[in-house]
């Protein structure tokens, strides 16, 4: 069993098609979405839920207005300036109980957040595990970590070869918990100066996690020059550079219609896709 | 007046909108632009702003002494992250997991534990031309956002416009980011991907109570349907952009919009003008 997983720093630059056109050219997989407060491969998918599971984590203090006798501590002592007026703003509060534990009047209550749903669904292409955060919720990362743990299980279970994971954007808790551990992570990019900045950092996590990296350049076509700086880079920091998709409407047009590229065309953005799935396949047995 | 700028979905071009939309400002009067996209900023590549000022953005984790420690344990009782162990020996601290909530240095009955600053990221300030500039930058392998975008936003100016560059997705930096804005402007595409994003970063919009309205960028491929959810939700769509090469070219280089094209400075003011109506309406 071995895992990629899919990021790019920069959003945008297309994670979710290239990992939905892995989804239909990888043969022996399961495939998992960690972009879990914007998930969007289940729409190239189109998968069936077999089981949906909820997700508790963390939880929220309430003040129960009848004990309270308006002292303050719990104001003065939050440190995430979530009570006001010995009221609790639920987004804005972390869950830590420090206003629980001190509160003299024990007029403070600590509820569990239903905080998002995971799931199990069947594709065309295998099984897929993946989640919805709920709307302004925390812990993306502790929910993140139970879709990987379900994608193994099944992998396992089912004796296939891959996980395939579709990353979140960004550097930070999500990302990091989706990539810690995994076998290899390909980083997706575009030839502008925000992706190069952006590729530079999600770079510098998974050295920091120690795990093997690639880049692949999407559109990089759009400019050739910074596309070449890329090159560069990747070369300076040890790294290969495997795949330069050409810029195509075609995969905005298989969106459209919500297919994977490859199944929707086999033109160059096609070919030079299933190519970098045959050179990660060959990283991955290693 | 803040206004924010979000997606849901990433790659839209939030940056984009927000370098323009504070160029385009900044003859009328001051204005403010704050990154708090600080995985990943990007505004600095095109204001390519001056910087006259560095903090460190800390949060406080404990340091437990081991002299007064009687390893009673009420440390890690109440904890609500598990960044506390005591063992019947030692205590240990695990950093990574700590919010910096100070539950644990208060409560502790022997006053064993005091608190020591771990940095998670920087603010950098500064200013380009007119326009007055902070972005925020999160430690690569830290993975606590919300304390760098708490610290950013301590700078908003209230007399200026202030625009605020918000990170993708619906989460906790997201919410921390827009909280406090009087508009927020969601940028999206008009593909299916866009649109799955935007009702999402919509949903945000309403749980916070704030007014919303869409810019749609990469306007040619694509499909109506994004255009066809705004008019059922009554979502205003406030400016549209055209997927376009030389807009593309621009973007790749780090020059903002409405510096390539002049002309655009005219609809980023626009825009400005019909949020102004929609705040003071």
């Amino acid at each position: 069993m071995k895992e990629l997983v899919v990021l790019s720093g920069k959003g945008g630059t297309g994670k979710t098609s290239i990992v939905g056109s892995f989804a239909a050219i990888a043969k022996s997989k399961v495939l998992a979405d960690c972009d879990v407060d914007a998930a969007d491969l289940h729409l190239l998918l189109n998968p069936t839920t077999t089981e949906e599971q909820e997700f508790w984590s963390g939880q929220v203090a309430l003040i129960d207005e009848d004990k309270c006798t308006q002292c303050g501590l719990c104001e003065d002592i939050c440190r995430f300036e979530a009570i006001h007026d010995f009221k609790v703003d639920p987004t804005s509060c972390e869950g830590c109980g420090f206003c629980y534990n001190v509160c003299p009047d024990e007029a403070i209550e600590m509820r569990d957040c239903l905080s998002g749903h995971w799931f199990i669904s069947q594709t065309r292409y295998g099984p897929l595990v993946h989640a919805k955060l709920g709307i302004a919720e925390e812990n993306s990362g502790k929910l993140v970590a139970l879709v990987r743990q379900n994608a193994k299980l099944i992998c396992e279970k089912e004796g296939l070869e891959h996980i395939i994971t579709d990353g979140p954007p960004g550097i930070g808790c999500p990302v990091i918990s989706s990539l810690s551990g995994a076998n290899l992570a390909l980083l997706v990019t575009e030839p502008t100066l925000s992706g190069i900045h952006d590729l530079e950092r999600v770079l510098g996590v998974c050295h920091h996690f120690g795990v093997p990296a690639l880049v692949c350049v999407n559109k990089y076509d759009i400019n050739e020059e910074n596309t070449r700086h890329i090159e560069k880079f990747c070369n300076s920091q040890g790294v290969e550079l495997a795949s330069k998709i050409p810029l195509d409407n075609i995969v905005t047009e298989a969106l459209i219609r919500n297919l994977p590229v490859v199944e929707y065309s086999h033109n160059g953005v096609s070919r030079e896709i299933e190519r970098l799935w045959e050179n990660i396949y060959r990283k991955l047995k290693g | 007046m803040i206004i924010s700028i979000a997606s849901g979905k990433g790659g839209t071009g939030k940056t984009l909108v927000a370098t323009s939309l504070a160029l385009s400002l900044k003859d009328n009067g001051k204005v403010q632009l704050i990154d708090c996209d600080v995985e990943e900023p990007n505004d600095h590549i095109f204001l390519k702003p001056t910087f006259t000022k560095k903090e460190r953005v800390s949060i406080p984790i404990p340091k437990v002494d081991e002299e007064k420690c009687t390893h009673c344990g009420k440390c890690a009782e109440v904890c609500a992250y598990n960044a506390i162990a005591a063992m019947k020996k030692k205590v240990l601290v695990f950093p990574e997991l700590c919010h910096g909530c100070g539950a644990c240095s208060y409560l502790c009955p022997e006053d064993a534990i005091s608190e020591i600053d771990k940095e998670v990221g920087v603010v950098e300030i500064g200013y380009s031309g007119s326009i007055q500039f902070a972005h925020g930058k999160l430690n690569v392998g830290e993975v606590m956002a919300p304390p760098v975008i708490r610290k950013v936003k301590e700078l908003i100016n209230p007399e200026c416009t202030v625009i605020i560059d918000v990170s993708p997705g619906t989460s906790c930096p997201v919410v921390e980011s827009i909280r406090g804005s009087d508009f927020c402007l969601l940028v999206t595409e008009p593909t299916p991907f866009g649109l799955n994003d935007l009702i999402l970063a919509v949903e945000v919009l309403r749980k916070l109570d704030i007014p919303s309205g869409v810019v749609l960028n990469r306007v040619g491929v694509g499909d109506k349907k994004v255009e066809e959810y705004c008019l059922r939700e009554n979502i205003p769509i406030l400016l549209t952009i055209p997927l376009d090469t030389q807009i593309a070219s621009y973007y790749s280089r780090g020059i903002p919009l409405v510096e390539g094209i002049p002309k655009w400075r005219e609809h980023f003011l626009e825009l400005f003008e019909k949020v102004n109506e929609k705040v003071n309406s």
